[in-house]
């Protein structure tokens, strides 16, 4: 890594799929403890830098340094190596992911969804893991529903959950896509809540959404991507004040009609 | 010859023929369980394997889902010989069914596998779960809830294909029919019985069965308080 207190290092990265080119040479840079809110138009790639991140989505070209890791590769002698899926699956834990649809596991209930990763994959003492797992769910604010199955819970509910799982793997970065676009409108402000206490807590976010409330309340720096590109950085006060691009012009106007 | 009441009657507790009932029943489990065991093991193949396994998986679901089971057990049973290779006959009866079950299973499989939302992959890698984990943990208990009536329907077809190992001796129920037929030449009343120890196995299958699917149908959690109004 190149600096120690940065924690995603992009790096030139592209994606196509197909002939379709998702992300077209993306640069960017987060430091630890930022958080950093990416919006932009269907299509225009932010969804899919998310996953790339995340190794849900390999790049096919670029490099992508998060918490530590150059995510699916390793270099060896100067070469870049792809790496296998279990050792990728060990990169993975130390990033956390919220889902639109919230992937809640349908089959075991709340406390279980929560359990899961910790005990199975890392092996930890059961007794440890749920007391954590109860604490996280404090957090949420959620105590109650520890024995409750996701399909009884209402969406705002289940993605406050989400969150719960994905911290319980203690991550050093937690990536957001779109948490709350599915949700009843509600519903959105209990997860807003949840994410704004975690940015406070220090967590290093990556939150792609349209909740310019949140922007402006918690991020540190607002991107707009157009077209598989990114358009403007800038801290909040001057995305929405004095943006530089065109695009981003354009993109606020439409968005904050209503 | 007419209809004999008393043949009848006799035949349905006739020793061979409950014999052949019996082998009926035990063929049918070892098969199923066999064929499952082929049918997962061809369909992950299939599904998550580099290319020769891919191409490996592919040729054995083609070739034993293209062939009748019928050739496959006499080439099997009597053409193997001719390569030096031998099977008894209940291995052959054993090897022919598991075969070609485990083809057919192997897509329902893959299809189960398939139905389970494309979210929980993402979930459950995100999470940092690798393949072992995230199939073991999240999607096969998901996609068992697909493959469980398919898989009821197999076996109810198995049943009845066992029938067709009477063709390379197999000391099952059809066979059995058979061959009593053929002690007193009363066919009809002996294949009759046979008809309906198939029709009572097969109907007590699907008792079996529907308790099965009810429960795997019921909601996850079911069991669980549905909540109280929200405040």
């Amino acid at each position: 890594m190149h600096d120690e207190n940065t924690a995603v290092l992009i790096k030139n990265v592209k994606k196509a799929f197909g002939k379709n080119v998702v992300l077209d040479g993306i640069n960017l840079e987060v430091k630890k403890g930022e958080v950093v809110v990416i919006c932009g138009r269907s299509g225009s790639g932010k969804s899919t830098l998310l996953r790339c991140i995340d190794q849900l989505e390999t790049i096919d070209s670029g490099q992508i340094h998060a918490v530590g890791h150059l995510m699916g590769f390793k270099e060896i002698n100067g070469k870049i190596v792809p790496l296998k899926d279990s050792i990728i699956a060990k990169q993975q834990r130390d990033i956390g992911m919220v889902f639109q649809n919230f992937n809640l596991f349908p089959h075991v209930s709340v406390l279980q969804n929560i359990m899961m990763a910790p005990i199975k994959i890392l092996k930890r003492d059961k007794a440890e893991v749920e007391a954590e797992a109860f604490a996280l769910l404090k957090r949420v604010g959620l105590p109650d529903k520890k024995n409750a199955y996701p399909r009884q819970l209402s969406g705002g509910q289940q993605q406050r959950i989400a969150i719960a799982r994905a911290l319980a793997m203690k991550p050093k970065l937690m990536l957001f896509d779109e948490p709350t676009s599915a949700l009843d409108p509600e519903m959105i402000s209990e997860v807003l809540d949840v994410m704004v206490d975690l940015s406070k807590a220090g967590m290093t976010m990556i939150v792609v959404t349209h909740e310019m409330g949140f922007a402006r309340a918690a991020a540190d720096r607002v991107i707009l991507m157009h077209d598989a590109q990114i358009v403007e950085d800038a801290k909040p006060k001057d995305f929405f004040d004095s943006p530089e691009s065109e695009h981003t012009r354009l993109f606020l106007s439409k968005i904050l009609q209503h | 010859m007419s209809w004999s009441w008393p043949y009848f009657f006799d035949y349905m507790t006739n020793g061979l023929m409950l014999r052949g009932v019996w082998a009926t029943i035990w063929l049918s489990i070892i098969s199923m369980i066999i064929g499952l065991g082929l049918g997962i093991i061809a369909a992950l193949m299939k599904m998550y394997g580099n290319k020769i396994l891919r191409v490996l998986a592919e040729f054995y679901i083609w070739l034993f889902r293209g062939t009748p089971i019928l050739i496959q057990l006499v080439i099997i049973y009597t053409g193997l010989p001719q390569l030096g290779i031998r099977f008894s006959v209940i291995e052959s009866c054993i090897l022919g069914l598991a075969l070609n079950e485990g083809a057919y299973l192997a897509e329902i499989i893959r299809s189960g596998i398939m139905s389970v939302d494309k979210g929980q992959e993402d979930a459950s890698r995100a999470v940092g779960m690798n393949w072992r984990e995230r199939m073991w943990l999240v999607i096969l208990p998901q996609a068992t809830r697909t493959i469980i009536p398919p898989l009821g329907n197999q076996f109810n077809g198995m049943l009845k294909t066992t029938s067709l190992c009477s063709v390379i001796s197999m000391q099952e129920l059809m066979r059995s029919a058979q061959m009593i037929a053929q002690i007193e030449f009363r066919v009809l009343e002996a294949y009759c019985i046979a008809a309906i120890w198939y029709l009572l196995l097969v109907s007590i299958w699907g008792l079996i069965q529907t308790r099965i699917e009810a429960h795997y149908e019921k909601p996850f959690g079911a069991l669980e308080a549905t909540p109280v109004k929200e405040k």
